[in-house]
């Protein structure tokens, strides 16, 4: 097989940046699952900018998975820190693949994969302070939420 | 920074003297051997020597011996071929027992079979050692019976399975005593071919598959040993090649080579010390592993095992990741773990041992080989430790 990765993905995977277990996050996000070798966790701190709004003060993440479910965590927590809430709901996470100067098709869903664990991380964090959450980022939620059932589901299965 | 190859599993450096043999088919000696001509008469030869040499190994007639595409092809050829005879014999829905463990070669086209609701399957799980029982085969089989496949060694986990006594079962089977050649026995000797002894007579095999690149050969080229008593129908058409049953004009060259490749294997490794230099490097390098990295486990049977092979998995790290960073520090090994889709799942074989999803998916297989060097060995178990204490850093896992 070619060596598919960027200098940049290559780099991410030796040298990750913010990674590890948080003490006493706000919020935590896990996805992922056994069955297709995936397993991603998210830590964020939160805290309020000047105009009062809720931003990404910290970021941390632990992640079981190929070189490429690394890098692109790696890169998730160097994008999306010092975000607004907010910013990091609307996160496109097509950015990540394009900051790691592409990965080949089959590892896409490693970025995919760390754009869901942003969004479990903020859920996560909005519920347990009580703070009304977005129509969509409650959709994303439950899409995830039903998912992992299902996984968990066929996995029993075989 | 080193080179160092732990893959011999996946495919084998060409030996100098194969290599050599190899050369002349691809420059002057260019004929076909079909061909009623000297340039045709010097390539029949070097095929004749090469299937001499190949009936040296298996202790069988030269005429037993069928070259082929590739260990693919005769695994492919070996099914098909039993299973359309039987068919032609009027024996409705054939019986095809085999293992769980088998490599793809075997088991795609034994499913693509059964999905064609053309054969009957009986797959015979593995214990926990990775070997499957004697007893199971006997108990499994049937009036419609007509070939059993079981690997002599397995690719992933290097474990041995019992041929000969699985042999010794058949033979006693009422169907085969009373003269009808079923059930048939075949048996993929690829990954064992290295290590083990491939007598066909001890091991009691009517079919069995030779790899040419995994014996330090040719990629391109595979053997098939049919027992001359033994039928099976073509499943392509063409010339008289190799008696029709993989027609195509012969690759004098890739034949030549897996000649002497199969012969190196006889003499290097015969006798009492077959794989016992590699396996001395293997046990330093999976017992200084095993001891100096907490929570590492060996998937497979220790004793009954190919002594090249190692497979480990390394408790809260995922497979991939662990060959990416032995690649970084220029160590090539494999894994189990398809860390690709949700589609590809963990290996069919680790998944067969029992050892369940998570250290499926955190494995590593070293299989060494004959070029392999102690002072390779002492380097990746120096730069081991270092890896999996960071990715367990990295891992959510604890």
């Amino acid at each position: 097989m070619p060596l598919p990765y960027s200098k940049k993905v290559i780099q991410h995977f030796n040298k990750p940046h913010n990674y590890g277990k948080m003490k006493s996050p706000d919020g935590v996000g896990q996805v992922g699952n056994m069955v297709c070798g995936d397993v991603m966790k998210l830590y964020i701190k939160v805290t309020q900018n000047k105009k009062g709004q809720d931003i990404i003060k910290d970021i941390k993440f632990e992640t079981f998975g190929c070189l490429a479910a690394i890098a692109s965590s790696s890169m998730l927590t160097d994008l999306v820190k010092g975000k607004t809430l907010e910013e990091a709901v609307n996160f496109n996470r097509e950015e990540i693949v394009k900051e790691l100067g592409g990965l080949p098709p089959i590892k896409v869903h490693c970025s995919v994969l760390a754009g869901d664990a942003l969004i479990e991380a903020i859920h996560g964090y909005l519920v347990k302070n009580k703070k009304p959450v977005p129509k969509a980022l409650n959709e994303r939620h439950i899409k995830l939420a039903k998912e992992k059932q299902e996984i968990a589901k066929t996995h029993q299965a075989c | 920074m080193p080179k160092i190859y732990l893959d011999n599993s996946a495919t084998t450096k060409i030996d100098k003297k194969v290599f050599q043999a190899m050369l002349p088919y691809l420059k002057e000696d260019f004929g076909n051997p079909s061909s009623l001509h000297c340039f045709g008469d010097i390539a029949y030869k070097a095929t004749i020597k090469a299937r001499n040499q190949v009936a040296d190994f298996l202790k069988c007639n030269i005429l037993e011996v069928f070259f082929t595409g590739s260990a693919t092809v005769s695994n492919n050829l070996a099914i098909f071929g039993v299973i359309r005879l039987a068919q032609k014999k009027g024996i409705n829905k054939p019986h095809i027992i085999t293992s769980n463990i088998e490599h793809p070669a075997i088991l795609e086209p034994i499913r693509y079979l059964e999905k064609n609701d053309e054969i009957e399957v009986t797959y015979l799980a593995v214990n926990k050692e990775g070997i499957i029982k004697v007893e199971d085969v006997k108990n499994n089989l049937k009036e419609n019976t007509v070939l059993v496949s079981v690997m002599l060694a397995n690719n992933e986990i290097g474990t041995i399975q019992p041929i000969a006594e699985i042999a010794a079962v058949l033979g006693r089977c009422p169907e085969r005593s009373e003269g009808f050649q079923y059930p048939l026995f075949h048996t993929d000797a690829v990954q064992g071919a290295n290590y083990l002894d491939c007598d066909v007579n001890s091991l009691g095999v009517d079919l069995l598959t030779l790899s040419g690149h995994k014996i330090y050969g040719p990629k391109g080229v595979g053997i098939l040993y049919k027992k001359r008593s033994v039928d099976i129908e073509p499943i392509i058409f063409g010339g008289h090649q190799e008696k029709g049953l993989w027609p195509g004009t012969e690759s004098t060259a890739l034949i030549a080579g897996i000649g002497q490749a199969v012969e190196g294997i006889r003499n290097q490794e015969s006798g009492m010390g077959k794989g016992e230099r590699v396996g001395k490097l293997r046990d330093k390098l999976m017992n200084g592993i095993l001891q100096n990295i907490p929570n590492t486990f060996l998937n497979g049977s220790q004793e009954n095992r190919l002594p090249n092979n190692i497979n480990i998995s390394f408790e809260g790290v995922e497979g991939e990741s662990i060959l990416m960073a032995l690649n970084e520090k220029g160590v090539a090994v494999s894994t189990g773990s398809a860390c690709a889709s949700g589609n590809l799942g963990a290996s069919h074989v680790l998944m067969a041992l029992g050892i369940g999803i998570e250290r499926a998916h955190s494995s590593i297989r070293f299989s060494l080989g004959k070029y392999n060097t102690e002072k390779e060995i002492d380097y990746v178990l120096k730069v081991m430790p270092e890896i999996i204490k960071k990715l367990r850093a990295i891992s959510p896992l604890k």
